[in-house]
């Protein structure tokens, strides 16, 4: 009976997460919506003179004294600097109204996190053992891991504009996990018990949740390169973000994080597979789709340093990678047959 | 639009010989845009070995699908789709992959050696051209203030040189390049491992009831698959007796298809090596039993009911323990008797075991349940020729193209037995009785070998070592001016950074250097 009450515990937290990151979600489009330039300042050019002097004066050839100049080389947007939230230095002071939304967005995330975590460890507790048994769990504890890893990276630099293009997915991947996926808590198969679902899965979903910060950068490198260089433009929330450049180096940034992680589990996945299944190569469904993203990640980094191709094929190349993760998970579980089935579903 | 090109004087073509032409598509194949290209061939030819069902992994389905699809299945047969990781197009992918690897390994590996052996090169003359640049003017001599410096980049574990007396030269994250090439030959080494342990690795199935025993030769394997390289005559004769097979199903009714679901399953067994020294070992799902000849593994189970047949007289003709392969969950297992040895004409049983059985009209008999809680056995009878052909066929099922059903005593076209333990059927005519002595359970044993997986993990974790210091480690090159300054006593410094990679902290690096200076200046 204890085990029942730890299981709705669970899905409650799990439940409230959701409503909280919804939240959380329109405070950050709040946040972003209010840190539109207003018309009449995008249609004054001197302002935009300024603006583009004051960003062109970082990286200038001519070095500064020594004592004055460091700073704005080594302070790269501090959180509520003085420039805009993408490091822009010498952009416009953040309105006070975006402000107070990013302040909200950033206080709700971080309560969704905790219900997620609490979610996920009530889980653990209620069925004894590592929360990784089926897709339920996977979706569950990947969403954590992505709101852990933008909570992380968000105290090491401002990231409310990143905020946004987190909890959209995160909340897609809770979304579905209630609606769907879900399992109610149980025992794993024989095959599952092993030391190697927490290094193998663990290490699987911090991956992915890694990969898919990566995406949402990689979109937006997308967009703001495509904005960058167009002729005319409208003032939008893009112009408060990062440049296509940093952008793209974040998106990078993301991904050789995400990459080796990734290498790891299909290593610890082989020695596993030799434990379970007696050979560590199958070519099982799940092992080729894994197979699958390794390569098209690695051609992302390849193509990033080949020359004759530009860096907007590279990320449409990561794009791809990640496409291949989600028919990992969501197709080749469901349909494809393969010994990678899990309990339930 | 050729007219154009034709009007044009002749240009003096180079032309490629022989050898030009070579090394014109050697240059090709190991240029960094093919193997681009070659790596997302790659991905996209390894897709369809999980789309389509594979003949190494499932060959029923394969042959299914083939029979399914009488237009497709042939063509895409003889395409390779359904052998994907043995077909000669993956395999002039993959190999092309890595011809044009070692091609871009080797010259990198000869730069790399001789930048380790050379000392960092000359600072340019104008500093203030490099992207990352920063000058000063500090208290001290240009000779102090160039020891400070290079103090400081040695604390950063920059390699230093000074070529002349003003300038410094300094150079650090060669393990980035290293990695890097790293990463490359232990993927190399992961595919000789692959490679290796496909030509002396061998695996055989073998299903084993409890209380029997099983000898380590080739006769004795339902299924072996040897390497090319491997001496089927060779094989270490050890002995396992299968002692019990413990399993345990999911009794409770917790979420969606869990009830029934395999909770542990572990077999005890008597192990004797090929010295005869005897040992008792447990062999479990993910612990399988290291032999020292090959590691046996726990891969499946099921159950074999002990039948037997007797003649009109009573005498036994067959009484064995018949394993019945599980077709779902539930173990609703299907098998055959084969007695040959029974006149005037063979006998043949073929039907069904079921663990807790229930028939009904719709769905025949089937098991609601895995474990053996109401064993039955629901058979029917053939009598005639057993082997025709003298074809090799299935121990599971009977081929009866030249037998005839055995119609039941109640004028039914075919006789329907059904069977609890320790129950016997007398068969219509005079043709004898079969009983169902009991129930055993059978372990699914797989045992194999593969010379080539300690090397391949090897390769594959050094392949990861690399990786990670081929992404994380950064290649910079720092280059110092000292001159004098306007007053005696002051010195004017200028740093450049150079970075080999895309790297936004190089300029925190050069200002760094000169903060560093100002403090200790």
């Amino acid at each position: 009976m204890t085990d029942t009450t730890l299981a709705q515990l669970s899905n409650t937290s799990i439940y409230s997460a959701t409503v909280v990151l919804t939240l959380a979600m329109v405070a950050y489009a709040v946040y972003l919506a209010r840190l539109v330039p207003s018309r009449e300042r995008a249609a004054d050019p001197a302002a935009q003179d300024r603006e583009l002097v004051a960003a062109g004066s970082g990286d200038g050839p001519t070095g500064a004294p020594v004592g004055g100049g460091a700073g704005d080389l080594v302070d790269r947007g501090g959180r509520g600097g003085r420039g805009g939230p993408g490091g822009r230095p010498g952009a416009e002071p953040e309105p006070v109204a975006a402000r107070k939304a990013g302040g909200v967005a950033w206080a709700l995330t971080l309560l969704g996190t905790v219900l997620v975590v609490a979610g996920v460890v009530l889980r653990a507790a209620e069925v004894q053992r590592w929360p990784l048994g089926n897709m339920y769990e996977f979706a569950v504890v990947g969403a954590m891991f992505v709101l852990l890893s933008y909570c992380a990276w968000a105290t090491q630099r401002d990231l409310r504009w990143l905020g946004l293009f987190v909890v959209t997915p995160v909340l897609l991947t809770l979304g579905l996990a209630i609606t769907v996926w879900y399992t109610d808590a149980s025992d794993l198969m024989p095959s599952l018990r092993s030391l190697w679902l927490v290094i193998h899965v663990t290490v699987a979903t911090i991956s992915v949740a890694v990969f898919t910060i990566g995406f949402s950068l990689g979109i937006l490198y997308l967009v703001q390169d495509r904005l960058e260089s167009a002729t005319q433009r409208r003032p939008s929330f893009m112009d408060r973000l990062p440049d296509a450049r940093s952008l793209e180096r974040l998106t990078y940034a993301a991904h050789i994080v995400a990459f080796p992680l990734w290498t790891f589990t299909v290593i610890a996945g082989a020695i596993w597979a030799r434990q379970a299944w007696g050979s560590y190569w199958n070519w099982d469904p799940k092992e080729v789709w894994s197979f699958v993203i390794w390569v098209v990640y690695a051609a992302y980094l390849h193509a990033r340093v080949t020359t004759g191709w530009k860096r907007q094929n590279a990320v449409w190349i990561a794009l791809v990678g990640f496409g291949c993760i989600l028919v990992n998970f969501a197709v080749v579980n469901v349909f494809f047959v393969g010994q990678h089935s899990y309990s339930g579903l | 639009m050729s007219t154009r090109t034709d009007d044009r004087p002749d240009v003096a073509q180079p032309r490629l010989g022989g050898v030009g032409w070579l090394r014109w598509t050697w240059r090709q194949l190991t240029s960094m845009r093919t193997a681009l290209f070659l790596l997302l061939l790659l991905a996209i030819g390894a897709i369809p070995g999980s789309t389509f069902p594979q003949r190494s992994i499932d060959p029923a389905r394969t042959a299914q699908w083939i029979a399914d699809h009488p237009t497709a299945g042939p063509l895409l047969d003889r395409l390779g789709f359904f052998e994907v990781y043995a077909s000669p197009w993956f395999a002039a992918i993959y190999l092309l992959l890595f011809v044009s690897l070692i091609g871009c390994v080797l010259p990198r590996t000869r730069i790399l050696w001789h930048q380790l052996r050379s000392s960092p090169p000359r600072a340019p003359r104008r500093l203030d051209r490099l992207a990352a640049h920063r000058a000063a003017e500090v208290q001290g001599d240009p000779e102090e203030v160039r020891e400070v410096l290079r103090g400081a980049l040695r604390g950063r574990r920059y390699r230093v040189h000074a070529h002349d007396g003003e300038t410094l030269s300094a150079e650090k994250g060669y393990l980035r390049e290293t990695g890097n090439l790293v990463f490359h030959v232990a993927l190399i080494g992961v595919l000789v491992g692959v490679g290796w342990g496909h030509l002396l690795g061998w695996k055989g199935d073998v299903i084993v009831p409890v209380g029997k025993t099983f000898a380590n030769t080739l006769s004795r394997y339902d299924t072996f698959s040897p390497g090319p390289w491997v001496d089927v005559t060779a094989l270490s004769p050890f002995t396992l007796r299968l002692d019990d097979l413990d399993v345990e199903f999911e009794t409770e009714t917790t979420g969606r298809g869990q009830f029934g679901a395999p909770r542990d399953f572990e077999a005890s067994t008597t192990f004797t090596d090929a010295e005869g020294s005897t040992e008792e070992r447990s062999i479990r799902v993910n612990g399988p039993l290291e032999t020292g000849a090959g590691t046996v593994f726990l891969l499946g189970n099921g159950y074999a009911p002990r039948i037997t047949v007797r003649d009109a007289e009573g005498t036994v003709l067959y009484s064995d323990a018949t394993p019945f392969l599980a077709q779902d969950n539930n173990y609703t297992s299907v098998g055959a008797v084969k007695v040959p040895g029974a006149s005037p004409q063979q006998l043949g049983f073929a039907g069904f075991f079921l663990p807790t059985g229930v028939i009904d009209g719709e769905r025949g008999p089937h098991s609601v349940f895995p474990d053996a809680l109401d064993p039955q056995l629901a058979l029917t009878g053939f009598e005639g020729e057993l082997f025709p052909s003298g074809r090799p066929q299935s121990v599971y099922s009977l081929d009866t193209e030249a037998m005839i059903a055995i119609p039941g005593a109640d004028g039914a076209d075919q006789l329907r037995i059904l069977l609890r333990p320790g129950e016997s059927f007398e068969l219509p005519g005079a043709r004898g009785s079969i009983t169902f002595d009991g129930v055993e359970r059978f372990a699914g044993l797989s045992i194999r070998t593969d010379p080539g997986k300690g090397l391949t993990l090897v390769a594959a974790l050094l392949s990861l070592a690399g990786l990670v210091a081929s992404l994380v480690i950064r290649r910079r090159r720092v280059f110092v001016r000292v001159g004098p300054g306007e007053q005696p006593g002051r010195t004017v410094v200028s740093v450049g950074g150079l970075a080999k990679d895309d790297d936004d902290g190089m300029a925190d690096e050069v200002a760094a250097l000169l903060t560093g200076l100002e403090g200790t200046g």
